[in-house]
């Protein structure tokens, strides 16, 4: 008789290990899903084009019903078979509608939500995040009967938000604390430039600011203002300050949590037959946004599950690869230089392209590039591998020297 | 549309090679330049230099206007007003208070009425040319053993010998077409040997049986112990000795006191005894001898002397003006023989006639129908800046040459023109280093626009035709000196109406009483004192002595054995070794020694102009041993500091076991225009021969050591750039930019800012920036959308990327989205390859692209790199360096 692998979310992180799992051991487990949006497993990464009408959201599914059907997994989705508790003794979960299922091993991928900040008015209509196909499909409503949108948070979700939006007619007017988009992945003339560029769509840009209040009428956002005083016209405010690990189901359930889910190296959590991966995960004392870590989350908790044992997930350095409204971009490492660090920049003002190398010790650190992502795998291996560069230092920000003559 | 062709002469080096030109656009000065078949110097050869004749006669950088004090001003005012300060200052302070310092580069017709002016009607022997700085020596060589100032072979002895003697000559690079000639000549008869003599290992050793590096200043220490070793060896021509000269006996004994022990004189010259012998042994046992011998002979306190040890071993064994045997000097210039020829030298007379014959002097005055003829020699060059520097001196006309680079201790002699009232200079060129002192300026036609005759090495008088008509307000010298020596009162005797016109006078005087009844003298046109301005005109390639009737012998001196002397024999000079007149010491260790490079002349007004030409040796350099360089912390590449007590030099180090220990080379073509410090004539001891008057250039005592900016940097502009002043300092003109090398002692706080400041740049959108703090790195490019319009490289370390790359971008209209990228790497994005250092001028084919088509085409000889390549296929100078760099590739593999 195969023990029972039960998975609570039906997202990439989930999904992934569960699809590493069956291509390592396909008969290991009897498997069942559960989802709480009415959907197969869908690309999160791609809900930009289809808030900006480039994609539908059949396009974007990596898993449709049909996939779980061939794979003999049993997929509850929606909203009534959304888990309300684990019993860790029982090792039962109950549903919403009040179902009870067993386990012998469970995967806790319950992902995270958007953080809405408190600020005064937040709770009004038009407030949201920007996470799930719901977000989307509420956008690209708003989008079609009103003008003004906010974006509050100049990261990277912001801006695919600002950007679709926009490309969606509306005016759009980013807010952002810091004084550069994108700061944490790019440098502030990085950041400038992206910005630049982004004017040049007619995104509007509020930096170095915050909101204080949100304006509302009947329920409903029609301003925000700012630290400044400022006001701006706002249908919608779109909140992309960050996100929040959902860790609600496992602290109930006793499983010991910190910011999220805390997980050893192999992915198990504080009781023996449960793991978790994704965004509602800590390792350590990291949390994660991204995709790639993710998935190698993913691959370690299959590894496991399947009893192949010695897998280990470890953080690397963070490096980042984007593409954002055409721009390639890469980051990784450092991004600002210290004290005993040195910095190499290359800028082609107007074609828009940078790079910045940070250096310690005759060490690469940080990278950043912008426009052009040319070699970067020969620059992640020189920061991982901790190569010394002094011979090759005039060289370095040009790319590979075999990419350039002798 | 079929196109003229029109002969000419190079206005290079004294091979004198006939030039076929055709006028590709008339308005835009195009020319293509071909080597004259027909013509017998160079046969269709040319040399890097004459091959980019065509890149130097734009109007870029001419002197188009006469200019008084700094204001532009029409000629009759200019004319009137040189005149009337001439004889003014002539009236108030003496005839020898006016000078002229006249040039090698002027046409014999120009040379003529110039000498004619000062010796003969203003009655001051106050004239001298630059040829002293070069030739003095072996005119006092030749006549102190001939009578005469006669090269007595023709180039076609170089072919017929069987050996030749290289000696105190670079011919590879300095007298590149003749040298080419000697390369077939051996390719054709190996069984020829060379021998070549000099201190440095030169391209010229290339063709050598046997390269002796002699010790500096042993020459003639060499060629004395060469006639004890005849005198010994039994290897005299006895009959010739007794018959036909004179003074023999002393001559070898004092040769013997010197000593007659070969490892005595092995160790005097720094050779190997064995090499020696060697030589001595090829010199003895080979009847057709050629010793050619140029500025390491005669830039010497003891150059008549070196020469005289040289045409000694000759007449001692007979070889002098038989075929295939002959003591052969090299004339640095393209007229260097025709000022000569006219007297245009302090010490001589007109049409070589000497001071110290009254009846020469007689015979002049008469001819001249003047009374004013100066009858003692005038000033030599160093003598004549120096009174010029006392205020004896206080009008000097300088025409077509730079002394202010060229003269030894040359920053003195700079001061000197400063301070001296009346500076006139006639040139084609606006703005030279002499130019800048002048008070009034005299535009002359340059080369493109000369018409008038020049004569070689080998006494061959070719026609410089011109080409283009007068550009702006510009006049022939001959015109220019006339006109002043009219308005000065002597209207009779310089009513000449052209070129044509002097050139017979200049005939009919070599003709004046030359004959048996008034003694025979060896300069002789007889038969051109006749022509009409259409033979003038059609006047082909013709060696002197041209008499009435064509006689067999004329193509060479002396096979009559009748020499120019009282009692017609040729005479031995009793020569001692002496050491140069400043011996190293503690202070100043080195010896320097200058020279050419390949692709310069003289002080570059004409030759940097071509982009092709700058490129072998950019920059204003210090050869150095490798033993040197060691001992004082010098670094190839690096920057360094060259001081003697005279002066001091900055230039780029080049280490080179080519050098001896000991001695340092700097090339002589590095002006003030073109470079802050690269002037080697500052450093030069002015120290002088006592017979010739020919500076010591080759031997002053100087140390080394490294110089420390605190940035280094580079420059590459589209225009032409207005820079603050740099510690260091040289530009180039490359194709479609200027390069700048820089280096700067001041530590500047913000260099983004300098840089940015230095290339002019307010717009940031224009710009593309690398920039590396901590390594005192900023890098800038500003462009016009995609056309590079400059860029700068700056660093806190003298190893700077190579510009070789970068500077091609700048003739491209638009440079490739992939080379914005690596531009400021230097180095070109993959696919594109680096050409390297340009070695073969003629098809700017450099290093880089030379080594790979060796190594992948697996190229094993000189032969397979030209037909792969075309290198070395166009004038042949680059051969040398084509062989040691398949030497080099073979030898790594």
């Amino acid at each position: 008789m195969k023990e029972t692998l039960l998975v609570i979310g039906n997202g990439m992180a989930g999904m992934h290990a569960v699809e590493e799992l069956l291509r390592i051991a396909p008969d290991e487990y009897n498997i069942i899903v559960f989802g709480a949006e009415p959907y197969g497993n869908y690309n999160r990464i791609m809900l930009t084009p289809v808030l900006y009408g480039a994609k539908q959201i059949d396009e974007i599914m990596i898993h449709d019903f049909d996939w779980y059907k061939k794979n003999n997994i049993t997929l509850y989705c929606g909203q009534d078979k959304m888990i309300t508790a684990i019993d860790t003794q029982a090792r039962t979960v109950t549903t919403a509608d009040a179902d009870k299922i067993s386990y012998d091993r469970l995967l806790i991928a319950t992902g995270s939500r958007s953080l809405i900040l408190p600020i005064p008015g937040h709770a009004v209509e038009g407030v949201m995040g920007f996470r799930d196909i719901a977000d989307v499909e509420k956008m690209i409503r708003k989008a079609e009967t009103h003008h003004h949108a906010v974006v509050l948070g100049g990261g990277l979700l912001g801006l695919e938000a600002a950007n679709g939006l926009s490309q969606r007619g509306m005016e759009v007017t980013v807010v952002n604390r810091s004084r550069h988009i994108l700061n944490k992945q790019l440098d502030k003339t990085a950041g400038d430039m992206l910005q630049s560029e982004l004017q040049q769509k007619n995104i509007a840009f509020r930096l170095g600011l915050s909101i204080k209040e949100i304006n509302h009428h009947d329920g409903h956002v029609n301003a925000v203002t700012l630290d400044d005083n400022s006001r701006l016209a706002a249908d919608i405010l779109v909140m992309a300050t960050g996100i929040v690990p959902n860790t609600k189901l496992a602290e109930q359930a006793g499983i010991e949590c910190d910011r999220g889910i805390l997980v050893d190296h192999a992915m198990l959590t504080s009781d023996p037959r449960i793991y978790a991966v994704g965004e509602c995960v800590q390792h350590g004392r990291e949390l994660f946004g991204l995709v790639a870590p993710v998935y190698q989350q993913a691959k370690v908790c299959a590894e496991n599950l399947a009893e192949h044992g010695r897998a280990r997930f470890k953080t690397s350095i963070h490096s980042t690869v984007l593409k954002v409204s055409g721009i390639d971009l890469f980051s990784m490492g450092e991004l600002q230089s210290g004290q005993d660090s040195e910095t190499l920049t290359h800028i082609d003002h107007h074609q828009r392209l940078y790079r910045k190398l940070v250096l310690k010790n005759n060490k690469l650190i940080g990278i950043i590039m912008y426009g052009n992502t040319r070699d970067i795998a020969w620059y992640q291996q020189l920061l991982l591998k901790q190569t010394d560069i002094a011979d090759i230092r005039d060289q370095l920000i040009f790319g590979k020297p075999e990419t350039l003559a002798a | 549309m079929e196109q003229r062709i029109i002969k000419t002469t190079c206005p290079y080096c004294g091979v004198g090679c006939g030039i076929n030109a055709t006028i590709d656009n008339r308005d835009a000065h195009q020319i293509t330049i071909k080597g004259d078949e027909q013509h017998p110097a160079n046969l269709g050869r040319l040399c890097s230099k004459g091959s980019a004749l065509a890149d130097t006669v734009s109007l870029q950088g001419r002197l188009l206007h006469p200019e008084i004090n700094g204001q532009q001003t029409a000629w009759p005012e200019a004319l009137d007003f040189v005149a009337e300060q001439f004889n003014d200052i002539i009236d108030k302070h003496g005839a020898n208070a006016v000078a002229f310092y006249v040039s090698g580069q002027l046409l014999t017709e120009d040379y003529y009425v110039a000498n004619k002016l000062m010796k003969g009607f203003i009655g001051s022997s106050n004239i001298d040319t630059n040829s002293r700085l070069c030739m003095s020596s072996a005119v006092m060589g030749y006549k102190r053993a001939f009578g005469a100032d006669a090269v007595p072979g023709n180039y076609e002895d170089l072919e017929l010998a069987e050996l030749l003697v290289i000696t105190g000559s670079n011919m590879a690079w300095c007298h590149p077409v003749l040298f080419q000639r000697v390369r077939k000549a051996k390719e054709q008869n190996p069984a020829l040997k060379i021998v070549v003599i000099d201190p440095r290992v030169t391209d010229s050793c290339d063709v050598a049986d046997l390269h002796l590096a002699l010790k500096p200043g042993a020459d003639v220490a060499l060629f004395n112990g060469l006639l004890n070793f005849l005198s010994e060896q039994n290897r005299l021509d006895q009959h010739y000795i007794e018959q036909y000269c004179s003074g023999f006996a002393e001559t070898v004994a004092s040769a013997q006191s010197e000593s007659t022990e070969l490892n005595q004189i092995a160790q005097r010259c720094g050779l190997n005894e064995n090499d020696l012998t060697l030589f001595y042994q090829w010199f003895a046992e080979n009847d057709k001898t050629v010793t050619l011998y140029s500025q390491g002979v005669n830039q010497s306190t003891s150059g008549s002397d070196k020469c005289n040890a040289i045409i000694n071993c000759h007449l001692a064994t007979g070889r002098v003006g038989k075929p295939g045997a002959s003591p052969f000097s090299l004339t640095g210039q393209p007229n260097a023989m025709g000022g000569r020829e006219v007297g245009g030298m302090a010490s001589t007379l007109a049409a070589h006639m000497d001071f110290n014959k009254p009846e020469d002097h007689q015979r002049i005055a008469r001819f001249w129908k003047t009374e004013n003829l100066a009858s003692q020699p005038g000033l030599n060059a160093v003598d004549l800046f120096s009174a010029v520097d006392k205020g004896d001196i206080k009008a000097i006309w300088i025409m077509a040459t730079n002394p202010v680079v060229s003269l030894p201790n040359a920053d003195y002699f700079k001061q000197a023109l400063e301070r001296c009232p009346l500076v006139v200079v006639s040139d084609c060129i606006a703005d030279t280093d002499t130019v800048q002192l002048a008070n009034v300026k005299l535009p002359a036609v340059g080369w493109s626009e000369k018409n008038g005759t020049v004569t070689n090495s080998e006494r061959r008088i070719s026609r410089q035709r011109p080409l283009f008509p007068a550009s702006g307000e510009a006049k022939p010298d001959w015109w220019i000196v006339c006109e002043i020596a009219k308005r000065m009162g002597f209207e009779q005797a310089f009513n000449f109406s052209s070129a044509a016109d002097i050139f017979r006078e200049h005939a009919a005087l070599s003709a004046f009483e030359n004959d048996l009844e008034h003694g025979l003298r060896d300069f002789n046109l007889t038969g051109l004192a006749e022509l009409s301005d259409a033979e003038y005109d059609q006047l082909a390639p013709t060696q002197w002595p041209v008499l009435a009737e064509p006689t067999p012998t004329s193509s060479r001196l002396f096979a009559d054995h009748r020499f120019f002397t009282p009692d017609r024999k040729a005479r031995f000079i009793p020569v001692q070794w002496r050491p140069p007149a400043n011996s190293t010491n503690n202070a100043y260790p080195l010896i320097l020694n200058t020279g050419r490079i390949r692709d310069q002349w003289h002080t570059m007004t004409r030759t940097a102009l071509s982009p092709r030409l700058n490129m072998h040796l950019p920059e204003p350099f210090i050869e150095i041993h490798p033993q040197d360089a060691e001992s004082y912390a010098i670094i190839d590449e690096s920057l360094a500091e060259v001081e003697s007590a005279w002066g001091s030099f900055l230039g780029r180090v080049k280490i080179t076991d080519k050098q001896q220990p000991g001695s340092l080379f700097i090339p002589m073509h590095w002006t003030a225009q073109l470079s802050s410090r690269g002037r080697v004539g500052a450093l030069v001891n002015p120290v002088t021969d006592p017979y010739s008057g020919q500076p010591e250039s080759k031997h002053t005592p100087v140390r080394i050591q490294t110089f420390q900016a605190a940035h280094y940097l580079f420059i590459i502009s589209r225009k032409p750039m207005t820079l603050p002043d740099f510690d260091y300092q040289a530009v180039i003109k490359a194709d479609q930019c200027f390069i700048y090398q820089l280096a700067i002692r001041a530590p500047q706080d913000n260099i983004l800012q300098w840089g940015q400041q230095l290339l002019q740049s307010t717009d940031e959108q224009q710009r593309i920036e690398y920039n590396d703090p901590a390594k005192g790195v900023y890098r800038m490019a500003t462009l016009d959308g995609n056309r590079l319009n400059n860029c700068i490289l700056i660093a806190d370390h003298w190893r700077l990327p190579d510009v070789n790359w970068l500077q091609t971008l700048f003739s491209q209209p638009e440079i490739e989205p992939q080379q914005r990228i690596s531009l400021l790497s230097a180095k070109p994005p993959i696919g594109q390859g680096d050409v390297g250092r340009i070695v073969c001028s003629c098809y700017t084919v450099g290093e880089t692209t030379i080594k790979n088509a060796i190594a992948k085409q697996k190229l094993t000889s000189v032969a397979e790199i030209s037909q792969c390549l075309s290198a070395g296929s166009g004038c042949g100078s680059c051969i040398p360096e084509l062989n040691e760099i398949l030497n080099a590739t073979c030898l790594s593999k």
